[in-house]
């Protein structure tokens, strides 16, 4: 099962700042392990934010992310208590969903 | 629960999302208005810069002094590299970073909406040396920046 | 005589119990006071870039995951026993209490008889709170590209709870003094193919290796160098690695046998670094390069 996101989301002035890691292999598909076998890819592909039920994000994503992503987005007209909801889906179909407020 | 799941795979049933499809048609999850645009493979999986921009449909791209790209000069380690873009053009829709030299250079792009402030924050892997590059898209038109970044290797765990 | 008791010790390390031994009387005095810090040291452009985005890569650390699959360990009922640390493990500051706990260790364990750094205590806690087995745990006690054992989740989540907290190192304690005595002592002893010691690298002021700047843990600011940013996220590898780890890989930078996990000598090394950095401020859970 994948690993829980960890988001903070803090408005900073009328913008809310959004900080998302969340834990992920991001496997190149390049790799190859010990024995000589290419390790294969596995990344996630697409992500979205949702601030006060409104998708502000839609994000695609490649292998040339870092492995343990982070992600940062501002938005605007955002107050604090608005819920937070970020997802994603990798190659393989596996997904995450989790939630925080804005601070 | 996961519930952002895009429209377009759903109808579909595309394969290796089957599985949530069915669990869709069966009710147990029901997708929101939050669709996720389908995953670029075209763009993704370009090997060279020209072959990314045009998946992206940025095949003529024209620079801007309003927009934004901050890297390090030299990045402390090729499997982290922080950048930030912003964009300062009116009506930007959407931003792409790209590492040119990379096997596959697109390494993410995102859509704005609902009050979205163009401005993004990642961490890139990179190979080698490399120009970074950003697109943004504003009233259907591409602008760019572009900065090099010094890639290191080597030294001990600090 | 006294090299031949440090050169027993490390072997001891590498060879020995896990919490059996206790410390020999050290030959030296203790040292006055350690040295003053340098002056500032010079920066190349190469550090300075890299500084500019040090806090941001601090403010969104992956560290944080770990921390936060730690807190669920540290609060879960677990192992033979079925019990949860919360409810049994005293990190010095009284059951379950993880605030500040971290930057008090090193620290003399009635309990165990023994000096035990942070992550030294938790395996402890492990092994004779929930039963699990030591030898299960320090078979694969550190994590890779696809394992993170529980104890580095575990030791990030305690670290976490010491953010910019001063380190007290409790040196007045006879039984933490004899440890950080014979540490300084093993710091300084010579050994392996190419004749080296911590000290070699780490106790003067104004060495590197390449582009890295090597800090004198004589000092407070520079002892302070090798204790922050522990446990750390790793960005080769993308893998979080704790001080028990950075220390073994000062063994094997110095061609040194690995020393033995959670052992004697590994305390007893930290709490004379941890303990010369007395008074500095710890960050939480660092990322590295």
């Amino acid at each position: 099962m994948a690993d829980p996101m960890k988001i903070r989301a803090q408005m900073k002035g009328d913008v809310a700042e959004v900080r998302i890691l969340m834990g992920h292999a991001m496997e190149t598909g390049q790799r190859k392990d010990a024995a000589g076998k290419t390790i294969p890819a596995h990344f996630i592909q697409s992500m979205t934010v949702e601030v006060g039920g409104k998708k502000v994000i839609d994000g695609q994503i490649g292998t040339s992310v870092s492995r343990n992503p982070v992600f940062g987005f501002k938005v605007k007209g955002a107050k604090v208590g608005d819920k937070v909801v970020v997802s994603w889906v990798d190659n393989k179909g596996d997904k995450r969903t989790d939630e925080a407020a804005v601070a | 629960m996961e519930m952002n799941v895009t429209r377009r795979t759903v109808l579909r049933g595309a394969g290796s999302l089957g599985a949530l499809s069915a669990l869709i048609m069966a009710g147990v999850l029901k997708p929101t208005a939050a669709y996720a645009a389908e995953w670029n493979k075209a763009a993704f999986e370009a090997k060279d810069t020209a072959g990314a921009l045009k998946g992206l449909g940025a095949a003529t791209t024209a620079d801007s002094n309003d927009l934004m790209l901050k890297v390090p000069d030299i990045a402390e380690n090729g499997a982290v590299v922080p950048v930030d873009v912003v964009s300062k053009i009116p009506n930007t829709s959407s931003i792409a970073i790209l590492v040119e030299k990379n096997p596959q250079p697109l390494c993410a792009q995102f859509d704005f909406a609902n009050g979205a402030v163009a401005d993004v924050s990642a961490r890139l892997k990179m190979g080698q040396t490399s120009l970074v590059k950003a697109i943004a898209k504003a009233d259907g038109k591409f602008y760019t920046a572009q900065k090099e970044v010094k890639v290191t290797v080597g030294g001990c765990g600090g | 005589m006294k090299q031949n008791f440090i050169g027993a010790l490390c072997a001891l390390a590498v060879m020995g119990g896990a919490f059996a031994q206790t410390p020999k009387k050290p030959a030296a005095k203790p040292a006055a006071k350690t040295a003053p810090a340098p002056a500032a040291e010079e920066k190349d452009a190469a550090t300075l870039e890299f500084e500019k985005f040090r806090a941001e890569m601090e403010e969104s650390n992956p560290a944080e995951l770990f921390e936060m699959k730690g807190e669920e360990q540290w609060k879960t009922k677990r192992g033979p026993k079925n019990v949860s640390l919360a409810e049994s493990c005293d990190l010095g500051q009284g059951v379950g209490k993880v605030e500040g706990a971290y930057v008090k260790m090193p620290r003399y364990f009635a309990d165990a008889d023994a000096v035990m750094d942070a992550e030294r205590r938790i395996v402890w806690c492990m092994v004779e709170k929930q039963g699990f087995k030591f030898d299960e745990i320090a078979a694969k006690p550190f994590a890779n590209a696809n394992f993170t054992p529980d104890i580095t989740n575990l030791v990030t989540y305690v670290a976490g709870h010491s953010r910019n907290m001063k380190i007290a190192v409790p040196l007045k304690d006879p039984k933490v003094r004899e440890a950080y005595e014979t540490g300084k002592a093993m710091a300084a002893y010579r050994a392996g193919p190419y004749d080296f010691s911590c000290n070699t690298c780490h106790g003067s002021d104004g060495k590197r290796i390449r582009m890295q700047n090597l800090p004198n843990l004589g000092t407070a600011a520079g002892a302070m160098k090798g204790v922050q940013g522990w446990p750390g996220y790793r960005m080769t590898g993308g893998v979080m690695l704790t001080h028990q780890w950075r220390m073994g890989d000062c063994f094997r930078q110095q061609r040194f046998p690995q020393p033995k996990y959670a052992s004697d000598a590994i305390a007893y090394l930290l709490t004379y670094m941890i303990g010369n950095a007395n008074g500095q401020v710890y960050k939480g859970p660092g990322i590295k390069r």
